[in-house]
């Protein structure tokens, strides 16, 4: 099997695959990363979303032959892109502070996909929300909570009450 | 304070004469007796519940404090994005008194002797553990107190707890780390001996409390089931005979064997039961992607068997050809409804139809199992894990206390894992295999073979007299029955509402027997007859000119109570017809209902209904647009579960998803069933809800009461859809009928 070397989350990683193995089950099965969730397979659900150079990129549509130098960042590495100081990336510390998982399944891909916009679109309307995220499927149909989020995150005013703090 | 029976003879069996006798006080009780059994003697629970291993302070199988004062409370029920692991442990937390950010929450293995019931399904979770919680937490503390006030030789009642410390009057005081070794040495008090804590001083319970796994869904962490990684574990895909049940004749295993990573293939035939074991074929390779592309080289050779012969259009059409025949059974027959449809002053005659569908949980079905030593070892996401050790027992013929099953998050429930024929095919795979194996279902396998919510087909006809009083109510229902009993969900109740408050009424049921799966999803029955049952109201409301709220509250008449039967679900005795009205005005009041002057396009619509012992109410205000498209603008939803509400931020969260899924539902989803067999695949033709449909805005207003707390999983989405169907009605003049939505056309000019 050919061997593939990929920039995942600031490390060099090398992984024996198949060509056309999917980048999600490189990171799932080769890599134990398995913050990028498998939903649907064929890029309708998002929850295998991850960054290929910071853009949001379905995992579960993207073979590792066709990855090359593009750095990867997964849910797991998002955290460390934080502004120096911060535990959390400020979607992720948005996701604590208003609750917005029930059973969290597609959060990975949700905050991946809501980090991406923020990044280029730092004050998002609801409608850039809206559009933004419609890729992404909840099946618990947080949606609220989400949208509440990513203003929170972008420091706009959510009028949310959601979660603990 | 309500109680729940011991199985005593069972309690017996697992607690040794001296403790029992010395617990014998606590029979009389009768409440969760279980919780303070030392039980060194039961096999199963020895290493987890004895009171001082390791140095710990172990009273009972929830609460384990360490001689550093770490607090860990287990939490015993399937965690599925019901936040189940959260609430419960605040119940806990609340009456130990120890900080909520000191605790850490393990979730439980599956263990029927140690925690007495684990199942998260009906939302029972809530009204079942939420008395015996509280007695845990308050046992635990009176322990402590009076570990405290030994040491100290001063009475109990000199001394108590705060902040995870023992305070004494003097201003002594002591941790309850310092405190674990005497503890672990006093006898458990009696049920009468422990004072719990009045709800007006809770300062936890009420609060909003994000999910204690929250940072962990935030970051990626490993929770779900298909995150299980075990060395050496090999991943498998079983195909299915795309007609339900269908038998393997033959299969190219040769060739899947010689593909790259496959490690093996083989058939298994299958128990004969299309909710257990179905017949298929195994694909085991050393990584999931390998199983999945050996899986697109597969053929297999079918005998579909007679399933193959049955289609949805078909029993549509027969039904329609027989709806006005009398119907094969009566559910319900007060008065003489001919008589009164015929003397009414006003009658509407309506067919209401919606289709079967998935359950869809995010997260495809997976287990992962490991045959080693004569035991099977199973992880799984599974929200009734007695059902999938049951199967396992029976399909595989190995002994209940040879199955250990560990709980791992699951991806969303809604009803669907309470089946359990994943978990079982998984372990009949790792039988034949030589490592601990991953099964994964493809989201294909996921809506193709699921057990379905059933469809159904009502047929009425209605009648109010010349003051728009509703005097008749008839309806033919039509379902579907899987071995000569409707589907789950599918069996109508006489005493559906508004069957007891209508004088002439007559409900009747027709069945129609498959060879399809179905099973309980999310508010079984409830989450389709509401629909049609307030649509149907809201016809006759509008035909007798009649304001929505002002028709509905006076059917619900004057009587506080109305006995029967609940709808035929839950345990709850009776109707509260008081508490219903009282949802109903608030959700009317705070919704403005009746005072907002909408434009031609927009509208409100109203709806209640009573399930799994909650009393809800909801009202919706809607736009659609002249090409037809619908937006919810707003949904204001009134909620009576009792005394106490648990977790607010959690509570507040399920009543929006169940909102928000009901208008998913009725908006987009549809299993199309031809031939036996799902045609639809993935997400591209079963759409879903996504962010853009989702309601502008959500009020929750939880009214306070003095009836026991109960669960919020299910009770919260049956009133949707017809609250927002009506609402369409007050916004274009357009009724809808059927499911989904985008079958009824709704442009207007």
């Amino acid at each position: 099997m050919p061997k593939y070397s990929l920039t995942v989350n600031g490390q060099s990683r090398s992984v024996d695959a198949a060509p056309d193995t999917p980048l999600l089950w490189v990171l799932r099965d080769n890599l134990e990363l398995v913050g990028t969730k498998f939903g649907c397979g064929v890029g309708q659900c998002g929850a295998c979303t991850v960054h290929l150079n910071g853009e949001p990129t379905r995992a579960c549509m993207t073979p590792v032959s066709t990855i090359g130098r593009r750095a990867v960042t997964t849910i797991e590495g998002l955290a460390a892109t934080a502004p120096k100081g911060a535990e959390l990336h400020p979607v992720q510390q948005a996701w604590c502070d208003l609750d917005v998982a029930q059973c969290g399944y597609c959060q990975a891909g949700q905050i991946m996909t809501a980090a991406a916009l923020l990044k280029n679109n730092p004050q998002p309307s609801d409608d850039d929300i809206d559009g933004a995220m419609a890729g992404n499927l909840c099946r618990c149909a947080t949606y609220l909570r989400i949208r509440a989020g990513i203003k929170l995150a972008a420091g706009l005013a959510t009028g949310a009450k959601g979660g603990a703090k | 304070m309500s109680t729940l029976p011991v199985p005593t003879a069972a309690l017996a069996r697992a607690v040794n004469r001296r403790d029992f006798l010395k617990l014998t006080g606590l029979a009389g009780g009768g409440l969760a007796l279980a919780f303070y059994i030392r039980t060194d003697s039961d096999a199963h629970a020895a290493d987890a519940a004895t009171p001082t291993s390791g140095g710990d302070f172990r009273p009972n199988a929830f609460v384990r404090i360490t001689p550093a004062g770490n607090v860990t409370i287990v939490s015993k029920q399937p965690e599925m994005g019901q936040g189940v692991k959260t609430s419960l442990p605040m119940i806990i937390a609340e009456q130990l008194e120890v900080p909520w950010e000191e605790i850490d929450i393990e979730q439980g293995d599956y263990n029927e002797s140690l925690y007495k019931g684990q199942s998260a399904g009906g939302s029972q979770s809530t009204p079942s553990n939420y008395d015996n919680f509280h007695l845990v937490g308050a046992t635990v503390r009176t322990m402590l107190v009076e570990a405290a006030a030994q040491t100290w030789g001063v009475p109990a009642s000199e001394c108590r707890a705060e902040n995870a410390s023992v305070h004494h009057a003097s201003g002594k005081k002591l941790g309850y780390g310092a405190l674990v070794a005497k503890a672990s040495t006093l006898p458990v008090p009696a049920k009468d001996a422990v004072q719990l804590k009045e709800p007006k001083d809770f300062k936890l319970l009420g609060s909003r409390v994000a999910q204690f796994d929250s940072k962990k869904i935030a970051t990626g962490q490993p929770l779900f089931g298909i995150d299980v990684r075990l060395p050496d574990m090999l991943y498998a895909i079983y195909e299915k005979c795309p007609a339900f049940g269908g038998k393997v004749v033959s299969a190219n295993l040769d060739q899947i064997k010689a593909l790259p990573g496959v490690k093996d293939a083989f058939i298994l035939a299958g128990n004969g039961k299309v909710k257990e074991l179905c017949p298929g074929v195994a694909i085991v390779a050393d990584s999931t992607w390998a199983a999945f592309s050996a899986r697109k080289q597969l053929k297999v050779v079918w005998d579909e068997g007679k399933v193959a012969g049955e289609s949805w259009d078909d029993f549509v059409a027969q039904a329609r050809k027989n709806s006005g025949q009398p119907g094969a059974r009566s559910l319900r027959k007060d008065g003489d409804v001919e008589a009164a449809l015929a003397s009414a002053a006003k009658t509407v005659t309506a067919e209401y139809v919606y289709p079967f569908i998935s359950h869809t949980n995010l997260e495809p079905q997976n287990t992962t199992a490991h045959w080693h030593d004569g035991v099977m070892e199973v992880w799984s996401p599974t929200q009734i894990p007695a059902i999938g050790v049951g199967l396992v027992n029976k399909v595989l013929g190995i002994a209940p206390e040879n199955i250990k099953l560990h709980l791992n998050r699951a991806g969303g429930g809604f009803g669907r894992r309470i089946g359990a024929d994943y978990l079982v095919e998984a372990a009949a795979i790792a039988q034949k295999v030589p490592a601990p194996v991953k099964l994964t279902w493809s989201r294909e396998d996921d809506l193709r073979h699921d057990q379905m919510r059933p469809g159904g087909l009502h047929f009425l006809k209605g009648g109010v007299d010349a003051n728009g009083k509703l005097v008749a109510w008839k309806n033919h229902f039509f379902t579907f029955g899987e071995g000569g009993a409707p589907g789950s969900g599918g069996a109508l109740s006489g005493d559906e509402f508004p069957g007891r408050w209508v004088p002439n009424y007559l409900a009747e049921q027709t069945m129609f027997d498959t060879g399809w799966p179905m099973g309980p999803w999310r508010a079984p029955g409830s989450c389709v007859f509401a629909w049609v049952m307030h649509s149907f109201i809201d016809e006759l409301a509008h035909a007798a000119g009649r304001d929505p709220v002002e028709f509905r509250l006076e059917l619900l008449g004057d009587k506080d109570e109305m006995p029967g039967a609940a709808g035929g679900r839950g345990p709850a005795p009776s109707y509260n017809v008081a508490r219903m009205k009282s949802v109903l005005q608030l959700a009317a009041e705070k919704s403005g209902w009746g005072k907002t002057k909408f434009a031609k396009g927009s509208g409100a619509g109203v709806a209640f209904h009573f399930s799994h012992r909650g009393y809800f109410a909801q009202v919706a205000e809607v736009t659609v647009a002249k090409d037809g498209q619908l937006k919810v603008d707003r949904v204001v939803c009134a909620a009576d579960i009792g005394a106490q509400i648990v977790n607010l931020s959690g509570a507040e969260n399920q009543v929006e998803g169940s909102i928000v899924d009901a208008l998913g539902t009725m908006m987009f989803q549809e299993l199309r069933i031809e031939r036996g067999r799902v045609v639809n695949g993935n997400f591209t033709d079963y759409p879903m809800i996504r962010m853009p449909d989702a309601p502008a805005k959500i009020e929750t207003h939880f009214l306070r009461t003095k009836y026991p707390t109960t669960g919020l999983g299910e009770p919260a989405l049956p009133p949707l859809a017809p609250a927002v169907c009506n609402a369409i009605f007050a916004a274009t003049g357009k009724r809808v009928r059927q499911f989904p939505l985008s079958r009824t056309d709704l442009r207007w000019t």
